[in-house]
C-alpha cells in the first residue's frame, strides 16, 4: 500500500466526485486535441491537394468559388469560359506556364463528379494506374480508386451520366453516350481518388445530345449543337464503333468549344507570374485566382470559429481545474482526522502532500485518457460519416506531438488544482485535531 | 523503559506546563489520572511524540524523542508507539486489514499479512478484516484501534481515554483487552484517563495536578 495506491483508493471511495471532476477534465482535453486533429488534418488535405496549382482559370465570379470548385470539387462551378478566349494558357509554349490542366466540370455519376481533362492531370497528381489504362477516345473513362471502391466498377463497365453534380435520375444523360470504364487509380490520397476522368471531348459529345434540361445550371446549357454533326444521329453510342471526334486535335485549338477552368502550375514564380492573374482579370474575361491566397482567406475565416471552440475549451478546463480544486478541498474536511492519525502513524507531512498532488494527479491522467479518447474516436466518427458522403477522410488513428504537449499541460492543471489542499494537509496539526475528538 | 525529566511544555503565546518525571518499567502497565485541564491530552501528545517539549527529556528504551524532529520523530513514533485514541479513527478508503497494513508501512515495517490476520484473530474482528471501517460497530472499532496499536510489535502503548465512553461491561472488556495485549508485545502501557472505574484495577498511577 504505498501513497500512489493509497491516492486511488480514496479517488474511488468517492466515485460520483470522481467521476465529475474527470469528465469535466475529459471534455476540456477532448475538445482541445479534436480541434488540434481536426485542423491539422483538414489543413494537410488541403495543401495536399493545393500542391503545384498556382493559378486558377475560370468564369468570371467568386474567387474561392472558382478554387473550391476547380481544385476540391467542393462547390458549383462559376461558369465555362471559351476556348478561343482562354486559348493561350492552354498551349504548351507558353513561357510561363509549366503546365496547364483543362476542366470541364457540371456532370456527375452517383455524386461523383465526371471531370473532362486532359492526361496532364495525371501527372499533376502523380497518380498511378493500377488496373486498365489511361482514357484516350472520348466517352472512355478513368476512375479514381475510391469512386471504383464505392460504388463497385470494374474495367469494361458503363453508365450514364446526370447532369449537374447530384444525384437525379431525371437529369440522367441516357439519350447520349455512355461512358465505359477503362482503368482504375491507384489511391492517391488527394481529390482525384474520388473524381471520373475523362477526356474534355466526352463532355461535349454527352451535351451535345441532351436537350438542355430544366433548371440546369447555365454553365452548361449553351450547347454546341455544330458539334453533333460530328456523328450521325442515331448512331449507337458504344464507342467502340464511334468515330473519335479526334482528340488527336490540340484542345487549344479547339476554340469553338467551351471548358470550366484551368489549372495553372508555372515554370518558376517571379514578378511576371505574380502579376499574370490582375493582368487576366483586368484585361479578359476570364477570372484567375491565386488558390493559395484564397484557401488562407478561407482559412482565417473559420480560424475565427476555431479560436471560439479553443476559448470554449480552456474554459471547460478552468472549470474542471476548479472541479478538481473543490472536490480535494472538501475532502480534506472529511478526512482530517484520517491525514492526523497517518502522521502518528508514522507519516511525514510530506507523504500527506504527496498523497494529496497524486490524487489532482490521476484525476488529470484518468481526464486526459478519457479525453483523447473521446476525440480519436470523435474525428474516427466523423471520418466515417464524411467517407459516406464522399468528401475528405479524416482519421482518429494518428496521434500528434501536440498531444504529448497537451498530456503536460494536462499533468500541470492536476498538478496545481492539487497544490493547494496538498499543502493544507501538510499543514494537519496532529495535537490540534486529535486533542479535539 | 520510558522516563521523562524536567518535561516542560509551552503552548505558542499562551500556558507553559510542567510535567512530573516518570519512569515506567518496561512491560509495566500505569494510569495516567486527572481532571480535566490538568494537561493530560498535552503529556500524552508528548510521550506520544505528537508535540515536542519547550525544554527536558523523554526517554523510550534509551531515545531521547525530545531531541528529535521532523521526519525522524515520525518514523520513531510509527515504529515504536502505538496510540489509541477515545474515538478510534480510520482511513475510510481503505478495509480494516489494509489499515493495519498501512500502518505498517508507514511505519516502515515490511506488510505481514499472516500478523495483521492472527492479530485481528485474537481481538475477535477476523471475520471484519475485509469490511470498511466505518461499517463496524464502535466496539468493534475500538478492538481494530487496539489491534493497529499493537500491529508494529511497539515498546510503548499510550491510550487516551479508552473506557471514558464505554459503560461497566465494555469498560472491564476493553481494560482486559488492552493489558493483556500489552503484556503480549512486553509493550509499557499507559492510559491516560479520568474514568474512576479503572483506579481500582491500574495499581501504577501517576496524578496530574492543574
Amino acid at each position: 500500500m504505498n501513497i500512489l495506491q493509497l491516492s486511488w483508493k480514496n479517488l474511488i471511495n468517492k466515485p460520483l466526485s470522481m467521476l465529475l471532476s474527470t469528465i469535466l477534465f475529459a471534455l476540456g482535453v477532448g475538445l482541445v486535441s479534436l480541434i488540434m486533429l481536426l485542423n491539422k488534418q483538414l489543413d494537410q488535405q488541403f495543401a495536399r491537394n493545393l500542391e503545384g496549382i498556382d493559378m486558377v482559370i475560370g468564369a468570371k465570379g467568386s474567387p474561392l468559388q472558382l478554387v473550391l470548385s476547380s481544385i476540391y470539387h467542393l462547390d458549383a462551378p462559376t461558369g465555362n469560359i471559351n476556348i478561343g478566349e482562354a486559348k493561350a494558357f492552354l498551349r504548351p509554349e507558353h513561357p510561363l506556364i509549366n503546365r496547364a490542366i483543362p476542366l470541364s466540370l457540371g456532370d456527375s455519376y452517383r455524386g461523383y463528379r465526371i471531370v473532362g481533362t486532359n492526361h496532364n492531370i495525371i501527372d499533376h497528381y502523380g497518380a498511378e494506374i493500377s488496373e486498365g489504362k489511361i482514357w484516350e477516345a472520348p466517352l472512355e473513362v478513368t476512375i479514381g480508386s475510391r469512386v471504383a471502391e464505392r460504388e463497385g466498377l470494374k474495367i469494361g463497365d458503363t453508365f450514364y451520366s446526370t447532369h449537374g453534380l447530384d444525384i437525379n435520375e431525371d437529369l440522367e444523360h441516357d439519350d447520349a453516350g455512355a461512358f465505359r470504364v477503362v482503368g482504375i487509380l491507384q489511391p492517391g490520397g488527394t481529390v482525384i481518388d474520388q473524381l471520373i476522368l475523362t477526356a474534355a471531348e466526352s463532355i461535349w459529345e454527352v451535351h451535345d445530345h441532351a436537350p438542355a434540361p430544366v433548371g440546369a445550371a447555365p454553365a452548361e446549357e449553351e450547347h454546341d449543337h455544330e458539334a453533333g454533326e460530328e456523328h450521325a444521329e442515331g448512331e449507337e453510342h458504344t464507342e467502340a464503333t464511334h468515330a473519335a471526334p479526334a482528340t488527336d486535335i490540340p484542345l487549344h485549338e479547339r476554340v469553338d468549344k467551351d471548358i470550366t477552368a484551368i489549372l495553372v502550375n508555372f515554370k518558376a514564380r517571379n514578378a511576371m507570374t505574380l502579376n499574370l492573374p490582375r493582368t487576366i482579370n483586368e484585361n479578359t474575361n476570364l477570372m484567375a485566382a491565386n488558390p493559395s491566397y484564397e484557401i488562407s482567406k478561407l482559412f482565417d475565416q473559420l480560424g475565427l470559429g476555431e479560436q471560439v471552440l479553443r476559448w470554449l475549451a480552456y474554459i471547460i478546463i478552468g472549470v474542471s481545474f476548479l472541479s478538481i480544486f473543490i472536490s480535494l478541498f472538501n475532502s480534506l474536511k472529511d478526512r482530517k482526522y484520517e491525514l492526523a492519525i497517518m502522521r502518528t502513524l508514522g507519516a511525514s507531512p510530506g507523504k500527506l502532500f504527496l498523497l494529496i498532488i497524486f490524487e489532482g494527479l490521476l484525476l488529470a491522467v484518468l481526464g486526459y485518457i478519457l479525453g483523447i479518447l473521446l476525440s480519436h474516436v470523435g474525428i474516427e466518427m466523423i471520418g466515417q460519416f464524411v467517407k459516406k458522403a464522399d468528401r475528405y477522410g479524416f482519421t482518429g488513428k494518428t496521434f500528434l506531438p501536440g498531444e504529448g504537449w497537451l498530456f503536460l499541460g494536462a499533468l500541470f492543471v492536476g498538478l496545481l488544482a492539487a497544490v493547494i489542499p496538498a499543502w493544507q494537509a501538510r499543514q494537519t496539526d496532529i495535537h490540534d485535531t486529535l486533542a479535539e475528538g | 523503559m520510558l522516563q521523562t525529566d524536567q518535561l516542560k511544555f509551552a503552548y505558542t503565546g499562551g500556558d507553559t506546563f510542567s510535567f512530573p518525571d516518570i519512569s515506567c518499567e518496561r512491560g509495566a502497565h500505569w494510569l495516567l489520572l486527572g481532571q480535566s485541564g490538568s494537561g493530560k491530552t498535552t503529556f500524552l501528545h508528548l510521550l506520544g511524540g505528537l508535540l515536542s517539549p519547550k525544554s527536558g527529556a523523554i526517554r523510550l528504551e534509551g531515545t531521547d524523542m525530545a531531541q528529535l524532529s521532523g521526519p525522524a520523530l515520525d518514523r520513531f513514533r510509527g515504529r515504536h508507539i502505538g496510540i489509541i485514541f477515545q474515538k478510534a479513527h480510520f482511513v475510510n478508503a481503505l478495509t480494516v486489514g489494509e489499515n493495519l497494513a498501512l500502518a505498517q508501512e508507514l511505519a516502515g515495517v515490511p506488510v505481514d499479512n499472516g500478523r495483521i490476520a492472527k492479530l485481528l484473530d485474537r481481538l475477535n474482528v477476523g471475520q471484519k478484516i475485509h469490511r470498511k471501517p466505518d461499517r463496524l460497530s464502535v466496539g468493534e472499532q475500538q478492538r481494530v484501534a487496539i489491534a493497529r496499536a499493537l500491529v508494529n510489535s511497539p515498546e510503548l502503548i499510550l491510550a487516551d481515554e479508552p473506557t471514558s465512553a464505554l459503560d461497566d461491561e465494555n469498560c472491564e472488556q476493553v481494560l482486559h483487552l488492552l493489558t493483556e495485549q500489552a503484556a503480549s508485545v512486553k509493550a509499557t502501557l499507559l492510559i491516560v484517563t479520568h474514568d474512576g472505574r479503572l483506579k481500582d484495577k491500574i495499581p501504577n498511577q501517576i496524578r496530574l495536578d492543574s
